[in-house]
């Protein structure tokens, strides 16, 4: 039984053995099944947002979170459903899956809802080359996240009397600073995730946006085994040293909390975290302060998107449509990217409305995108795929995680990333 | 169908009775056969495929197969396996055989220590694990407790130990399981012929003489059910892994199962997903063959 | 029976101190396997500030189930604050008709295999069992294209099917072993007398199944109420179980993290199965005891 063809005896054996659901009746309302894992403060706040403007707009919304993992669990339910042919309407999926999906043929055509919004002029061309395949549009922008960021607590940081970090050797002093003072000096979650959003802060910290992109985008097996990648661990076994003893398995958000309350002086981490600590009501620049990581000018982007999968239904197509519509519409983007921490898709956005990190953020990008040190997240699916950003964590994490000597890290990364291939 | 038909013919009966039972087995061999057998055929065909985002069906060898043993992320989780498996089975099986010839004692209050040993077998790990990463997190559990009783040197920081954590996988799971083992072993116990104890106390017999030559040996089949009941738990442990370390730190502690999931839905491998799956199956193949056979056969001599 | 092979027969101080080690023992395992269960309970029952500053095993200062209503009718999953409340309904109408229709199925074919032996019974016994032993991974995709196939994806009924397949297998050994221990005297008797194959199964089998049938029940219950995996592969959003509902609420944080919220939510998920042991777990010995386990 090598493949499975569409049998009808087969069919109706098996119906035999089924009680079957009764179909609901069709409705003309438009509606989107939902399937996404934003389920903390910010995120749920967020995505609350969205439902609510889509039902003013008379759209029936199901929401099909699944929490966990960045996606993880999100995974098996979305194949499970796109093999059983009941696809959900709009999917949170983000960089090269998105591809790998519209490979497959499980995405819709956007092009029409794309054309009378005119999102060709108000999506800046790196987001439009990750939400077309073969020049169509298959998914809709959401936002867009820096994964290069510190959060600190400038109460803590003022204690031993440092400023947020500019250079990595100023990052390790501080540190040390904190350690000193009895203060965990980096709050950070053992996850693999979380060991990569570091590593690749790092990367582009000492490497440079270059090095980066011949990394992780071009997998060139010298960059990898390079000199330069053994430095990177090697300040990720100093890193290693500033978090706390109980790190292991933490969710990010737990880390946040403790620069929050002051029981850790900072965290890397993507500027989802600051939906987090306005979620708690603190004030950016006051309560919490926000800087890059260091390195020169550049900035690793993060982006999430709705793949709109290809429904059956008028109801469930105009619903997919009318989504859409509203995710790319300037007070949703605003609304949204307030909550969740990251700034606005498309352009055209009003300012005033973000805070001064996200104001940030916005001039950087610009500022690194005519520089060309503008580089897609590894650790997050921009620039890899789920099978080389696999093989990046499990080699980071391991690292991070015992004593293995930088020249085995390097070799054991350019290992795992040919076979992943 | 009514087959109550007081007048037939003995002989004909006799022939519609038989056939009727193979009649009535159908339904569920006809599932089995397809859900299970089907299935496995599905999935090893597609380990031989380099079916990546969904399934493709073009048939590539075993190259699945061989990129799979160069992983080392899948020897850890299959070394993983035997370290936590062997353990597992060991523990739990010295467990619920102690805790059952104690609980044999006419001890007072029987009841509620078995019903006490026996919950957790209820209760799925994506309930208790919360409750476990703290008992065993040494920032909140076991270790802050016996620091905070004056025990300042105490260390348990198995969690967060490489080396350890699959150790703490094998605590949370000889919890589940070793309660059930001990019904099990109860059971048999309670069935044991009285007279033959009785017999041997009347020859002068002491007690652990006659656990260990007469009680433990008509025992045998409960360790082989035991054995292999909790061999085909430690091979599905899935949850408890994602609800105890999430495979960490780092990949100290990933099993297959989760290697095979983690694979196939998140890393868009369904071909190297497949490929370990059938890998494990092989594995409780080896195990399950041999006893389904001897039992079988046993079955036939009895 | 084995209550003689107590320590009876001599009062001397070595037995004393063998009954107190053994009480010892018995009370050291007790507080392993309760220790969790305290954590969950008593947690569950403080406030945020009592958690963060007790420790692991403090009791409650008073009791306080605020976070119990909470967990049940109000906790946000995603966007959707309804609590566990709809995802437990979902469970009972998942678990209750797949274990009827597993048990049904797997009592008429245990006793087709055992009572009416035709050629290749065992062998078709042996493949049947074989379905015990086979990790799930195996069939998540061959799953998942058949649901979406025969019209049930991401459905109640979708997954009653599923468990009902892989609980077959363990239905099947169960009523099986017993049936086989039960004399085939009784069976020959009653084909004498006229009695056909249903008549027997219906009059003479199933009264005398009782233990077994407990047995079964709470073995299936446990495991169906208890999946995770297939609820959180072949369900999402409104038709997913507890579990997975459970596992998308702890998820699902709101700033701080509410801990006895958290441990309410997962004592309201074990709760079905809790009881179950608490109540039938006397019976699942009895049960074990006649032969359901061939032991």
């Amino acid at each position: 039984m090598s493949s499975f063809k569409r049998n009808s005896t087969l069919k109706a054996l098996l119906l035999g053995g089924v009680v079957l659901g009764c179909a609901s009746a069709a409705q003309a309302q438009p509606t989107a099944e939902v399937l996404h894992y934003w389920t903390s403060g910010g995120e749920a706040k967020a995505v609350k947002a969205l439902k609510e403007d889509f039902e003013a707009n008379g759209g029936k919304w199901v929401d099909a979170p699944v929490a966990g993992g960045g996606g993880d669990a999100q995974n098996a339910v979305l194949r499970s459903r796109v093999l059983s042919g009941d696809a959900p309407a709009a999917v949170q999926i983000k960089g090269p899956n998105i591809r790998n999906w519209a490979e497959a043929g499980a995405l819709a055509d956007l092009d029409a809802i794309g054309k009378e919004e005119g999102w060709d002029d108000i999506l800046p061309p790196l987001l439009q080359d990750i939400v077309k395949f073969d020049g169509h549009y298959v998914a809709v922008p959401v936002n867009i996240h820096r994964v290069d960021w510190i959060w600190a607590n400038p109460e803590v940081l003022a204690k031993v009397g440092a400023d947020v970090p500019t250079t990595w050797a100023e990052f390790n002093e501080t540190a040390e600073k904190l350690k000193a003072a009895g203060i965990t000096p980096l709050a950070h979650g053992g996850q693999p995730w979380q060991d990569a959003t570091i590593f690749e802060t790092v990367v582009l910290g000492i490497g440079g946006a270059d090095f980066f992109n011949k990394a992780f985008v071009d997998r060139d097996l010298d960059t990898l085994r390079s000199d330069t990648m053994k430095k990177v661990f090697d300040q990720m076994r100093i890193i290693r040293g500033f978090v706390d003893d109980d790190f292991s398995g933490r969710d990010w958000n737990l880390a946040t909390a403790m620069v929050m309350n002051g029981k850790a002086g900072m965290q890397i981490m993507g500027d989802w975290a600051k939906g987090e600590f306005l979620a708690a009501g603190k004030k950016p620049g006051v309560d919490f302060v926000c800087a890059p990581t260091p390195s020169e000018g550049g900035y690793i982007l993060n982006s999430d998107s709705f793949a709109m999968f290809d429904v059956k239904g008028d109801d469930n197509k105009s619903g997919q449509a009318l989504l859409a519509k509203l995710i790319l519409g300037e007070k949703f983007q605003e609304t949204f990217n307030v909550y969740k921490g990251s700034i606005p898709a498309r352009m055209g956005v009003a300012k005033a409305k973000f805070d001064d990190c996200a104001i940030k953020s916005m001039n950087d990008l610009e500022a690194a995108s005519s520089k060309g040190t503008l580089v897609g997240s590894a650790a997050h699916e921009i620039s890899t795929a789920g099978a080389v950003r696999g093989a990046i964590m499990d080699v980071v994490t391991e690292h991070f995680n015992s004593d293995m000597s930088s020249d085995d890290a390097v070799n054991k990364l350019a290992e795992a990333i040919e076979l992943a291939l | 169908m009514d087959t109550n038909n007081q007048n037939a013919v003995k002989g004909v009966g006799d022939w519609f009775r038989w056939h009727l039972s193979k009649f009535v087995v159908a339904p569920s061999f006809l599932m089995i056969l397809f859900f299970v057998y089907g299935f496995i055929l599905w999935t090893g065909y597609m380990s031989f495929t380099k079916s990546k985002m969904l399934p493709i069906y073009n048939f590539e060898g075993i190259l699945q197969y061989v990129k799979l043993w160069k992983q080392p992320t899948w020897l850890a989780s299959f070394e993983n396996l035997f370290v936590f498996g062997s353990l597992f089975i060991a523990v739990a099986i010295a467990f619920g055989c102690i805790l059952a010839i104690f609980l044999d004692q006419k001890i007072r209050g029987e009841g509620a220590l078995r019903t006490i040993y026996l919950y957790p077998m209820a209760i799925s790990f994506i309930v208790t694990g919360t409750a476990w990463k703290w008992i065993l997190n040494p920032g909140s559990g076991i270790e802050k407790l016996v620091q905070s009783f004056g025990f300042e040197n105490f260390e348990f920081d198995w969690l967060v130990d490489p080396d350890y954590a699959v150790y703490t996988l094998v605590i949370a799971a000889v919890w589940q399981a070793s309660g059930f083992v001990m019904a099990l072993f109860l059971a048999a116990l309670r069935g044991v012929d009285g007279e033959i104890i009785k017999a041997a106390q009347l020859d002068g017999a002491s007690i652990s003489r006659i656990y260990m030559v007469i009680i433990l040996p008509t025992l045998r089949p409960v360790f082989l059910s035991s054995f292999v009941i909790l061999t085909h738990m430690a091979i599905k442990s899935f949850d408890l892994v994602v609800a105890l370390t999430g495979g960490g730190p780092g990949n100290a502690s990933w099993l297959p199962a989760n290697f095979m999931f983690e694979m196939t839905f998140r890393r868009n491998q369904i071909g190297q997903g497949a490929a370990s799956a059938m890998i494990m199956l092989a594995t409780v193949l080896a195990i399950i063959v041999p006893y389904l056979y001897s039992e079988l056969r046993e079955k036939k001599h009895g | 029976m084995a209550d003689s092979i107590a320590f009876t027969s001599d009062r001397t101080l070595w037995h004393r101190i063998g009954r107190i080690g053994i009480y010892t023992l018995l009370a050291v395992f007790a507080f392993y396997y309760i220790m969790p269960l305290i954590v969950i309970v008593s947690t569950s029952m403080k406030d945020l500030d009592e958690i963060r500053t007790g420790h692991l095993l403090s009791l409650p200062a008073q009791i306080n189930l605020d976070a119990w209503t909470f967990a049940w009718s109000e906790a946000c999953i995603g966007v959707t604050c309804t609590g566990l409340k709809p995802y437990f309904w979902n469970s009972l109408a998942m678990a209750v008709p797949a274990v009827l229709i597993s048990i049904m199925l797997g009592a008429i074919t245990g006793y087709a295999l055992t009572k009416f032996r035709f050629r290749g019974a065992n062998v078709i016994f042996a493949m049947i069992l074989f379905g015990c032993f086979i990790p799930f991974q195996v069939i998540l995709l061959p799953m998942a294209t058949s649901l979406g196939y025969l019209g049930v994806a991401n459905t109640i009924p979708g997954l009653v099917l599923v468990h009902v397949v892989y609980g077959l297998p363990f239905t099947t050994l169960f009523f099986r072993n017993y049936y086989v221990n039960i004399p085939d005297d009784l069976v020959k008797a009653a084909t004498i007398d006229g009695a056909g194959f249903f008549t027997i199964f219906w009059k003479i089998m199933l009264p005398l199944s009782l233990p077994i049938i407990v047995v079964t029940i709470i073995w299936q219950f446990t495991q169906i109420w208890n999946d995770f995996l297939f609820g959180a592969s072949f369900t999402s959003g409104g038709n997913q179980p507890v579990t997975v509902a459970l596992n998308n609420l702890v998820n699902t944080t709101t700033g701080v993290k509410r801990y006895n919220v958290d441990m309410a939510a997962a004592l309201m998920t074990a709760a079905p199965t809790l009881l179950v042991y608490i109540f039938a777990g006397r019976y699942f010995v009895r049960g074990l005891t006649a032969g359901a386990v061939k032991g």
